[in-house]
């Protein structure tokens, strides 16, 4: 008799673990020709509040630590990401990418990974500055994490769309509660085990899978969120997501990559979009003997 | 004790100002087509100033469309090196002008005249010359893209800086090729009309600036229009987050300056007289005008009583009256409203428990005044430890430990500035690096230069102004 596989149950992942929805409830993930891959969580506000909770909790430490070390971080990622490339490829496989196009995708998540991993310790000195003011005071700008930012990911391409959104904000010290591709969010599922693996410290992501009508309106909302990347939302939503960010003056962030496509390396990744969730701070201090 | 000295008041009599203001939009004064006017005061005689017009929908659509016209066939085209003289221009034209607009500007805000005398007027002209030599190095400012332009800016902007506010609008938003369609504050409206003259002799071709007057619906006006293509907005933290909702759905670039509370921190180690320097023109610089006004004293406990000691000495010699004379420190509240918030959060103070203690000078019988006070006792809860009052009121509290400090200075939902002072320099980096806010003063209190950048962390806003940071928000990259 063949064996009978052991099916994975797709979880959440909210600081480092891996609960089931606090709802109990699930939606079904469907492959090509209405095939059932799995039923997913469907996140609840109460598994985004816990996921904020987490996510603020964490923000000192990962912020606090040296640009070099968060780099090697990201630089770890992309490692496990290289050795369960065929796992991730295949559900994006699953999910119905042709075999080429997840293979595709893979590369250049990996890629991604690593080309933000190389800017840890190179934006500040991009962003930075030191000001000459006229006066006898050294004053310096530097840029700092916004803190905790929210990320819708887009519904295609589900991982590099995500990848790329959550690599910038992490390596530039924030913390990330992300809401996954609602209709392919298997590999970005797995993606949470990479994490797992590779040292990224409890917290610094969560991944929250569901309904982006039900979970959407809450994330913009939160008044413990900085900053909300939109570009999985619709546009026909994207004014209700700003209006609700209004609440705490959020920095709205959107990448259309539907117009610029997730494939120009020149525009889907670059200093610009660690820029975009950081803050500027600018020092002075009186010069004398 | 308070030495007398003689009056010292500026002379006023060099200075021009119109009966009536009408609207300046593609490059000259033109009647409002709401065909109403409304009175701009001296706030410390009451007396009338000048009558200003009343923009409304349709006249801020006449300055949009202007500043489109502007833009598309002229501005746009200009090289940028050439933009960079018309910017060069203003600077040296607000030099030669220097007196005049100081003179106004304190006559119409209430400011003391040493104040827009050697920091507003003096900064505005050198924030133009700043950003005009930024107008032909922008690829400088972003590696690796092409810069362009946005388009039409609409520019809303508050009463306590109102030259220097208009200047740190418009100088980066021209530079990066944009024009402009600017909104001052009802209450100080005058040194616009003055930029307005200037930008008529420096040639600046019409349309490129456009000043409209009026109050929150002129702005409201100006938000919602559809050929605006950014905001900028220096103003309370309501207003912008009324502003970021009103955009919302829109492409609209915005970029807000809004509201502070920003803690003042003092260790035992520090200078103490320096440090109360530091505190009093952190708190009563502009009568406390200030977003980023030092309000929320913290002081470690070991030292809390030489410190209020010196404090109380200290703000009795304040010298509060005529904004004119060369020798006040602490002029005239902006306008009625003004102290009547000042007022009443004051009594809140009074009313949570927290104990008074006011400069007993004497204020004058007519205008808007409020002597310098300051409050101890205070709990992180009341009101005035957690509100904006934008007077001159501070609030003191205590800590025994830099962590405390700094669970309490970050503590509101502002962080538009912070102040440090210890003299111990790997605390002072530590301190502004957990302080949660986009400046940090150490050892030092309300410094503003052209090339330092400018704007908060939080419900502070977002974006800079000032510095190669704040040519961001005047730039599309691709």
């Amino acid at each position: 008799m063949a064996r009978i596989g052991v099916k994975k149950t797709y979880k959440l992942f909210i600081n480092g673990e891996f609960p089931r929805t606090e709802s109990g409830r699930s939606y079904p993930v469907v492959g090509k020709g209405g095939v059932l891959l799995a039923n997913a969580c469907r996140g609840s506000r109460k598994d985004l509040r816990n996921a904020v909770q987490a996510a603020r909790k964490a923000v000192a430490a990962w912020s606090g630590k040296t640009a070099y070390n968060r780099g090697q971080i990201l630089y770890r990622i992309a490692e496990v990401c290289e050795s369960r490339a065929g796992e991730l490829a295949e559900e994006l496989r699953r999910q119905g990418s042709s075999a080429a196009d997840a293979r595709k995708e893979i590369e250049r998540v990996i890629d991604r990974w690593l080309y933000y991993a190389g800017w840890s310790d190179k934006y500040p000195q991009v962003f930075g500055s030191v000001n000459p003011v006229a006066g006898p005071y050294y004053n310096f700008t530097v840029p700092e994490p916004t803190g905790v930012a929210g990320i819708i990911a887009p519904e295609e391409p589900a991982l590099l769309g995500l990848v790329s959104r959550i690599a910038p904000a992490i390596v530039g010290g924030n913390t990330v509660v992300a809401v996954t591709s609602e209709s392919r969010p298997l590999a970005a599922i797995t993606l949470g085990e990479v994490f797992e693996t590779s040292d990224v410290p409890a917290g610094v992501v969560n991944l929250i899978s569901g309904l982006k009508s039900e979970l959407v309106p809450w994330l913009a909302a939160h008044m413990d969120v900085n900053a909300i990347d939109a570009t999985g939302v619709t546009p026909d939503k994207l004014a209700d997501v700003q209006k609700a960010a209004a609440e705490n003056v959020k920095r709205y962030v959107h990448f259309d990559g539907d117009e610029i496509g997730w494939t120009d390396d020149r525009l889907s990744q670059s200093p610009y979009a660690i820029f975009e969730f950081q803050e500027m701070k600018t020092v002075w201090h009186p010069m004398g003997m | 004790m308070l030495w007398e000295y003689s009056p010292s008041p500026e002379a006023t009599d060099h200075v021009r100002i119109a009966s009536r203001y009408n609207l300046f939009i593609g490059g000259k004064f033109v009647e409002p087509h709401s065909k109403k006017w409304f009175e701009t005061i001296n706030p410390a005689t009451e007396a009338t100033l000048a009558e200003m017009a009343e923009a409304d929908a349709e006249d801020v659509d006449r300055a949009v469309r202007e500043a489109r016209r502007a833009y598309e066939k002229v501005w746009k085209k200009f090289a940028p090196s050439e933009r960079a003289k018309y910017i060069f221009r203003i600077a040296r034209l607000i030099q030669e002008k220097s007196r005049a607009l100081a003179v106004v500007e304190t006559m119409n805000g209430g400011k003391p005249i040493k104040e827009s005398r050697d920091i507003d007027i003096p900064l505005a002209a050198a924030h133009f010359f700043y950003y005009a030599g930024w107008a032909d190095k922008l690829e400088y400012a972003f590696p690796n893209r092409n810069v362009s332009s946005i388009g039409v800016a609409g520019q809303i902007i508050p009463w306590n800086f109102p030259l220097l506010m208009a200047a740190w609008k418009i100088a980066p938003a021209l530079a990066a090729g944009n024009t402009v369609v600017l909104k001052p504050a009802e209450t100080t409206p005058l040194t616009s009309m003055m930029l307005a003259e200037i930008m008529m002799e420096a040639d600046l071709p019409p349309g490129v600036v456009n000043i409209i007057t009026g109050a929150g619906a002129t702005g409201a006006a100006l938000v919602s229009h559809e050929d605006v293509d950014k905001i900028a907005f220096t103003g309370s933290t309501e207003v912008g987050k009324k502003i970021q909702r009103a955009l919302s759905g829109t492409d609209t670039k915005l970029t807000l300056e809004l509201g502070g509370k920003a803690p003042n921190i003092v260790f035992e180690d520090a200078p103490i007289d320096q440090a109360v320097e530091g505190i009093i023109n952190g708190i009563y610089f502009n009568q406390g005008h200030v977003c980023c006004a030092g309000s929320r004293l913290f002081v470690q406990e070991s030292i809390i009583e030489p410190v209020i000691r010196k404090l109380r000495e200290r703000i009795s010699t304040l010298r509060v009256g005529n904004p004119l004379d060369k020798n006040t420190d602490v002029g005239a509240i902006n306008s009625r409203a003004q102290l009547e918030k000042i007022q009443e959060l004051v009594d809140s103070g009074v009313e949570e428990g927290a104990e008074m203690f006011q400069s007993s000078c004497s204020l004058p019988a007519k205008g808007f005044w409020f002597a310098p006070t300051f409050f101890t006792g205070v709990s992180q809860s009341n009101r005035i430890a957690q509100e904006e009052i934008f007077g001159p009121v501070l609030s003191v509290l205590t800590f025994r430990t830099p962590e405390e400090a700094i669970e309490k200075a970050n503590n509101t939902p502002y962080g538009l500035s912070a102040g440090v002072w210890t003299e111990k320099g790997s605390r002072i980096l530590k301190m502004a690096q957990k302080l949660r806010a986009g400046v940090i003063w150490a050892n030092t209190y309300n410094k503003f230069d052209p090339a330092s950048p400018f704007g908060g962390y939080k419900e502070s806003g977002f974006g800079r102004e000032g510095g190669l940071h704040g040519l961001a928000p005047y730039v599309k990259l691709s």
